[in-house]
């Protein structure tokens, strides 16, 4: 059951790192790239359940705070008013 | 009672990743910019928010910190989400072609009409 979890989402990783490659304009890219963070942030508590560790729950937190901060930084930058 | 908790845990979790995938479909076959937010952020925000929860079902002593992160999920998507909008729309570019409506540009001449009046 686990593996079939691992599967597709992975399956929708690869979908956006698709669009993160060929995407025409930069929001295209930045959109991408916050949907990537949000799919390996649940991808994330996946591991931690696979592996059966505390651990990765702390790691997807710190991950989902920092990715948030980055998108919002590089939106804003983009925008011409850091 | 563990075992029905793990069963409602499993179709929680099947029920995010199947938004997850469907997520990332939706960014790579959206038509424009706007599009593509759309399907990336609210597909997503429900496929993490499930999967994670899920997980926190599975493993009851996980549900406290599984929750704090699901409730950040839902309280940060749609603020990035926002300036991702806000931004493409302030350095130019262009809705789709078949658009019916564009509510924020009227808005945004309406403010410079009102702006010129004074």
């Amino acid at each position: 059951m686990i593996y079939a979890y691992f599967g597709v989402a992975i399956a929708g990783l690869i979908l956006a790192a698709i669009r993160f490659s060929i995407g025409p304009t930069v929001s295209d890219r930045l959109v991408a790239l916050d949907t990537m963070t949000t799919i390996t942030t649940a991808f994330l508590v996946l591991l931690g359940l696979f592996f059966e560790r505390y651990i990765y729950i702390d790691v997807a937190l710190i991950y989902g705070v920092l990715g948030f901060v980055g998108v919002l930084t590089m939106a804003r930058y983009f925008e011409g008013g850091l | 009672m563990e075992q029905i908790l793990e069963y409602i845990g499993m179709a929680v979790t099947s029920i995010g990743v199947i938004f997850l995938f469907l997520g990332g479909l939706g960014i790579l076959r959206m038509p424009d910019v706007y599009n593509r937010m759309q399907a990336g952020t609210k597909a997503t925000t429900l496929g993490a928010v499930g999967t994670i929860i899920g997980v926190g079902l599975m493993h009851p002593e996980w549900f406290f910190k599984t929750s704090i992160i699901a409730l950040f999920i839902l309280l940060s998507n749609p603020i990035s989400s926002h300036a991702l909008a806000r931004g493409s729309y302030r350095i130019g570019i262009k809705l789709w072609q078949k658009k019916k409506i564009d509510a924020y540009g009227e808005a945004l001449k309406n403010v410079k009409k009102e702006e010129e009046a004074d």
